[in-house]
């Protein structure tokens, strides 16, 4: 067991002594960023989806958009979202000229990526908005789009935030890929400790640890949020 | 008020209606009845375009607004419509449910004039003989007080001003539906269209629902409402239509049709439910 408390003194010492500390702050606040940001982003842009999705289909623009929006979904869903971390920051964006931070290529990739899900999410709460909720706000003269953002979207996201809790836990465990492109996440500062004290066993015994109790901090909120609107929901 | 040209709604295959041709003037109480399936909330639901029409006019205030290229919401806000569900906004509070559509389109309407005037302003300082600007009288909180204080007014009517603040869950089946009826007067509608206003009340609540329906008429509003209350048929309405298998089979005064039906489907129809 002596080796054991070595490897601990040796992991204090680099996370004191060596600021191994800080760039666990520092890869903390990154995962957070990237998956609150991300998770941002996939709602405004999975509502419009979700609302596009919806959309009564006599017209050719909302069929020419619902096929675009489909065309969307499928690319995101179908394949990983390492594989879209490594294009967008190694092809789309040289591509375009941009030279943009490995932080917000992880921002903006994980909201494209989340959007896709968020969608099908969205999609299934405006269903389950009563269709009489729509003819009443129809019946008094507001427009679809108003009638949508004012009276159905409020109710569907009510019905979806505990899933959406979930997508953001998902969110926040997949953000351990983004040192692909070299962003500095957890993964990141723990390899760093790792690699200065020869010995990789406690750093990311700790990393699993913070992640596992992120984790359930979250899950933890989200059921306290699922049982007060469950309290509030007195609709028949 | 409202001409009816022989409207058609087919869904899918099944033709739901099979040519309706009818006129609601203005201060007639028109209640449709007929078997379930008869085509009854489809006829309703095509007065204001909820349904669209298969074919046919429905000429309302002269402009048919069963023609796609109008804009559909600016006359449903004279047509009111009280569904058999209530329907309030789940989201909103009492108050919100009554405020929401006069206020968004107030605002609407203050927002455009502003616009307006904007580019007027600007286009002034380019040409020499100045536009005049359109006149705002009011302020945005201005218009809020103004919708807010009607809205009170509406829920002192029916009693249930200190209602304001909940949401609608709360609420028994005739307060919501009260309320969803002074929701529609909040747009001072031309005319309110009830699909089964008390068809799903219990019994002790039919009552309170259909004074207000009544005091509406008293004053005149102009209603059409499909019921199964044949006592308040005869009781309000100035003209009944009985409709069977898409069709108006027969409409006359509500004294004719209920002692002296002429089509035998009439004569069945009423000897089953009176
Ligand atoms: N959205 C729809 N899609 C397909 N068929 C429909 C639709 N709405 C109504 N129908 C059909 O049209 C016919 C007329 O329906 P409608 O609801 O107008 O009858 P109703 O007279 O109001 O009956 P009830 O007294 O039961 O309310 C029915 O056969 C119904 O099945
Ligand atoms: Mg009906």
């Amino acid at each position: 067991m002596g080796s054991f408390e070595r490897k601990i003194a040796k992991f204090w010492e680099i996370f004191i002594e060596y600021d191994g500390y800080k760039r666990v702050l520092t890869g903390l606040q990154n995962t957070l960023y990237i998956a609150i940001v991300g998770l941002a982003i996939g709602i405004v842009i999975g509502t419009i989806i979700a609302i596009i999705e919806v959309i009564p289909k006599y017209k050719k623009l909302p069929r020419v958009l619902n096929g675009i929006c489909k065309f969307y979904v499928a690319l995101f869903r179908g394949s990983p979202v390492v594989v879209q971390l490594l294009v967008f920051y190694y092809v789309v964006f040289p591509l375009l000229g941009l030279n943009i931070p490995a932080v917000n290529v992880c921002v903006l990739v994980f909201g494209l990526n989340s959007a896709a899900y968020v969608s099908e999410i969205m999609r299934g709460g405006i269903m389950s908005v009563d269709s009489g909720q729509m003819e009443a706000a129809r019946a008094v003269g507001l427009s679809y789009g108003v009638s949508m953002l004012k009276v159905i979207v409020p109710q569907a996201v009510k019905n979806i935030l505990p899933t959406l809790g979930n997508e953001f836990i998902a969110l926040i465990k997949e953000t351990s890929v983004v040192s692909f492109v070299g962003a500095a996440d957890l993964y990141v500062a723990f390899n760093y400790i790792g690699t200065n004290s020869y010995e990789f066993m406690v750093p990311y015994l700790v990393m699993a640890l913070i992640y596992i109790v992120l984790v359930a901090i979250i899950a933890f909120l989200v059921k306290i949020m699922e049982r007060s609107l469950r309290k509030s929901d007195r609709r028949n | 008020m409202i001409d009816v040209i022989d409207l058609k709604k087919h869904f899918g295959e099944f033709q739901a209606l099979k040519g309706i041709t009818t006129t609601i003037h203005e201060g007639e109480k028109v209640a449709v009845i007929g078997p379930s399936g008869s085509g009854k909330s489809t006829f309703l639901r095509c007065l204001n375009c909820l349904e669209d029409p298969t074919s046919g006019d429905i000429v309302f205030d002269g402009v048919n607004i069963a023609d796609f290229k109008v804009d559909i919401n600016i006359h449903r806000r004279k047509m009111g419509m009280v569904f058999q569900q209530f329907n309030l906004f789940n989201n909103k509070t009492v108050i919100e449910n009554i405020m929401m559509a006069p206020l968004y389109i107030k605002k609407q309407e203050l927002r455009s004039l502003k616009l307006k005037n904007f580019f007027i302003k600007i286009t002034n300082i380019f040409t020499k003989n100045k536009k005049n600007l359109y006149e705002i009288d009011k302020a945005k909180s201005q218009i809020v007080e103004e919708v807010r204080e009607n809205a009170l007014r509406l829920l002192k009517r029916i009693g249930l001003e200190d209602k304001a603040d909940v949401y609608p869950s709360t609420l028994s089946g005739g307060q919501k539906q009260r309320i969803a009826i002074v929701r529609a007067l909040a747009m001072n509608p031309k005319v309110i269209l009830f699909d089964e206003p008390t068809s799903a009340l219990d019994p002790e609540m039919v009552g309170e629902v259909l004074d207000l329906i009544k005091q509406l008429a008293d004053e005149g509003m102009t209603l059409v409402i499909v019921t199964h209350e044949m006592g308040f048929a005869r009781e309000v309405a100035t003209r009944v239509i009985f409709m069977d298998e898409g069709m108006i089979v027969e409409e006359n005064t509500p004294e004719e049709i209920f002692t002296n039906p002429q089509n035998p489907r009439t004569k069945a129809f009423l000897s089953k439910v009176l």
